[in-house]
């Protein structure tokens, strides 16, 4: 499925330079996602994963470098063409960010209400049908975020993101704080949804669980750039210390246990 | 990006329905009045009428992107026809648009997803029943609260080695030493317009010397006070809500108890009396003033020089209006104090409940600094002071 779709990269990133103060997180940082694969990107604390999430999206502007998304360039780009690339893609930040004073439901509805004048009825059709998506039960629409669990908040904001149908969803740290039941869960979640919808997926994680589990494709920061791209066993197979240590560590031997029962299953 | 269009006709004996350009949330407006046309326009029942089977045939060669929307109103065909009794096929369709429409009609029938909103006069009887409950319970809560912290003060004092000592000069600093500028410059305007509301009045009755006794008394005895402990409330109460709420939501609370620190004494304690101590010498300050701002004023409206003012002072105002005065400001500072932390601890782990209890202790310290205002002035007149 990756070979098909090698050419059409969705994302693309190229010298990214990004600096906060005299603190050096990037360096000429080059990245291609492309399009339907699931990318999952690690590295150590600090090496500025989040970073650069939050750089493609447009939420931190880098010091320099160009990135295009989906064909605009998201850091040149004129705020319509802003606007415009920001229907098409979803994120999910950490504890889903849903806003606190507004119901799960009035959460789905406000990118709905903001881009599209839609009735009302088809409003709570397109909610009950995205909160069927991430596997919530309709009445969880009715409540606000502080009565979820974790687990609940993380789908109801993905359900969010979901909302205008977009060809990009990220994700940052989807499983940090669920059990593992939880995660597998969420885990089997993205991957249905990202076959039956065709996204892309863009995941910072550091659950290796997840990367053996759905990412087709790994992007490993270190040393201020992308080190590594490729999919499990290419990882598996780098000489890197850090890459070593990191996918052939007690736990990452444990994970890799687990996705071998699991494909014989 | 062309428009989504549905078309409907027969094709010999069925119906024909094609589907063509994006079904997107873009056109789904423009779809979702087209679909309501077609049963209106009877196409439906005129199809029937002509002999038609009751077959339906959905083409979506056409068709080009489909999302949610587009697929619940394509749900929302499907349905139209089967309630209409037709049979329908739908020959070749793209496999994501299958699974996107499969989605959408597993997800049943909308359900209301908003709260439920208790309107009427019952709400609004339940709404007063919910209300009056809430303030019983919490005035208990709060009455043990003042408990909790009059019983551990105690406690704290037969081993002074507990109070935080460090922590209590920070609070007096924080919520006296830099409070001065501030009330001190209100005082001071407060003063200034008594003055000369007063003389405007007093004037038209050749009185104006008795500017001196409205400005002394009521500065002393009410005013600066009141004053002081209103923007202390404002200013500091907050304060003691949104930090200990903040250390609420980062469960640094929680912590400190499984380190075997009590948070009354490690975080009301100093706070409490911090202000306690610093809350009478702010109103010192702001009676000195609101009495300077009056004398200013009145020198430069009434003529009347800061000598005789003074000297008119002394005569008409006794030290007892003074003190009058000063002895309620530790009793204000204890009630801002005591609902600032006790609002602080009642944070819960999310960050919209900082902002909520943060208003709320500012509101219930400024209306418990009044009701208690009141309360002694009651007091003195049953006294005769």
């Amino acid at each position: 499925m990756v070979e098909a779709t090698q050419q059409d990269a969705v994302i693309s990133v190229r010298g990214l330079v990004n600096r906060f103060d005299d603190n050096v997180i990037h360096q000429g940082l080059d990245l291609d996602v492309y399009r339907g694969e699931v990318l999952g990107v690690v590295g150590g604390s600090g090496t500025g994963k989040s970073v650069l999430l939050r750089t493609i999206i447009g939420l931190n502007r880098p010091v320099t470098g160009s990135i295009r998304l989906l064909g605009t360039d998201m850091i040149n780009g004129s705020p319509d063409e802003l606007r415009a690339a920001r229907q098409r893609f979803g994120v999910l930040f950490q504890d889903g960010a849903l806003f606190s004073s507004l119901t799960v439901a009035q959460n789905i509805q406000v990118p709905l209400k903001e881009f599209y004048d839609l009735p009302q009825d088809l409003l709570d059709e397109i909610v009950a049908a995205k909160l069927h998506m991430v596997g919530l039960s309709p009445d969880a629409g009715t409540k606000y975020p502080a009565e979820l669990s974790g687990g609940m908040r993380k789908r109801a904001g993905l359900a969010r993101a979901l909302a205008l149908d977009p060809e990009i969803v990220f994700f940052d740290e989807p499983t940090a704080g669920l059990d593992p039941i939880g995660a597998a869960a969420f885990d089997q979640l993205v991957r249905d949804l990202q076959q039956a919808l065709g996204l892309t997926v863009f995941m910072v994680t550091h659950d290796l669980d997840s990367l053996h589990a759905i990412c087709d494709r790994i992007a490993v920061l270190a040393e201020k750039k992308v080190l590594l791209t490729g999919p499990m066993d290419v990882m598996l197979k780098a000489q890197h210390p850090w890459v070593v240590e990191y996918f052939h560590g007690p736990r990452a031997r444990a994970a890799a246990i687990t996705a071998t029962l699991e494909e014989r299953m | 990006m062309a428009d989504g269009k549905l078309q409907a006709g027969p094709d010999g004996r069925t119906l024909r329905l094609s589907l063509t350009g994006d079904w997107t949330l873009a056109h789904a407006s423009a779809l979702l009045t087209r679909l309501g046309g077609l049963t209106t326009a009877g196409l439906l029942r005129d199809h029937l009428r002509d002999g038609g089977q009751q077959l339906a045939r959905l083409e979506t060669g056409g068709l080009q992107r489909l999302d949610t929307a587009g697929a619940l109103l394509l749900a929302r065909l499907y349905r139209q026809l089967e309630d209409q009794g037709f049979t329908v096929e739908w020959p070749a369709p793209r496999h994501e648009h299958r699974a996107l429409f499969e989605y959408a009609r597993g997800c049943g029938e909308a359900v209301t997803v908003w709260p439920e909103i208790d309107g009427g006069f019952a709400g609004f009887v339940r709404h007063l029943g919910w209300l009056t409950l809430f303030f019983a319970r919490e005035a208990r809560r709060f009455t043990s609260f003042i408990g909790e912290v009059t019983e551990t003060a105690i406690l704290t004092a037969f081993r002074p080695g507990q109070m935080r000592f460090t922590s209590m000069v920070h609070h007096m600093e924080e919520t006296g030493l830099k409070a001065l500028p501030i009330v001190g410059l209100l005082s001071f305007l407060i003063g200034m317009v008594m003055a000369y509301q007063g003389a405007s009045q007093l004037q038209k009755f050749g009185a104006e010397l008795f500017v001196v006794d409205l400005i002394g008394i009521s500065v002393l005895r009410e005013l600066g006070v009141l004053l002081t402990a209103i923007l202390i409330a404002g200013r500091s109460g907050s304060a003691f809500t949104a930090q200990i709420g903040s250390m609420k939501v980062n469960e640094e609370v929680a912590a400190m108890r499984t380190l075997g620190l009590d948070p009354v004494v490690v975080l009301v304690l100093p706070r409490m009396f911090a202000l306690i101590l610093t809350l009478p010498v702010l109103t010192f300050f702001a009676d000195i003033m609101g009495l300077v701002g009056g004398a200013l004023m009145a020198w430069s409206t009434l003529g009347i020089n800061p000598d005789l003012f003074f000297h008119r002072l002394h005569d008409a105002v006794a030290l007892r209006t003074f003190f009058v005065g000063i002895v309620k400001a530790p009793v204000f500072a204890a009630l801002i104090a005591l609902v600032g932390c006790y609002e602080g601890l009642r944070v819960k782990r999310d960050a919209e409940s900082v902002g909520r209890l943060t208003t709320r202790s500012v509101v219930q310290s400024i209306f418990l600094v009044i009701v208690f205002d009141a309360l002694f002035s009651i007091m003195f007149n049953f006294l005769e002071i």
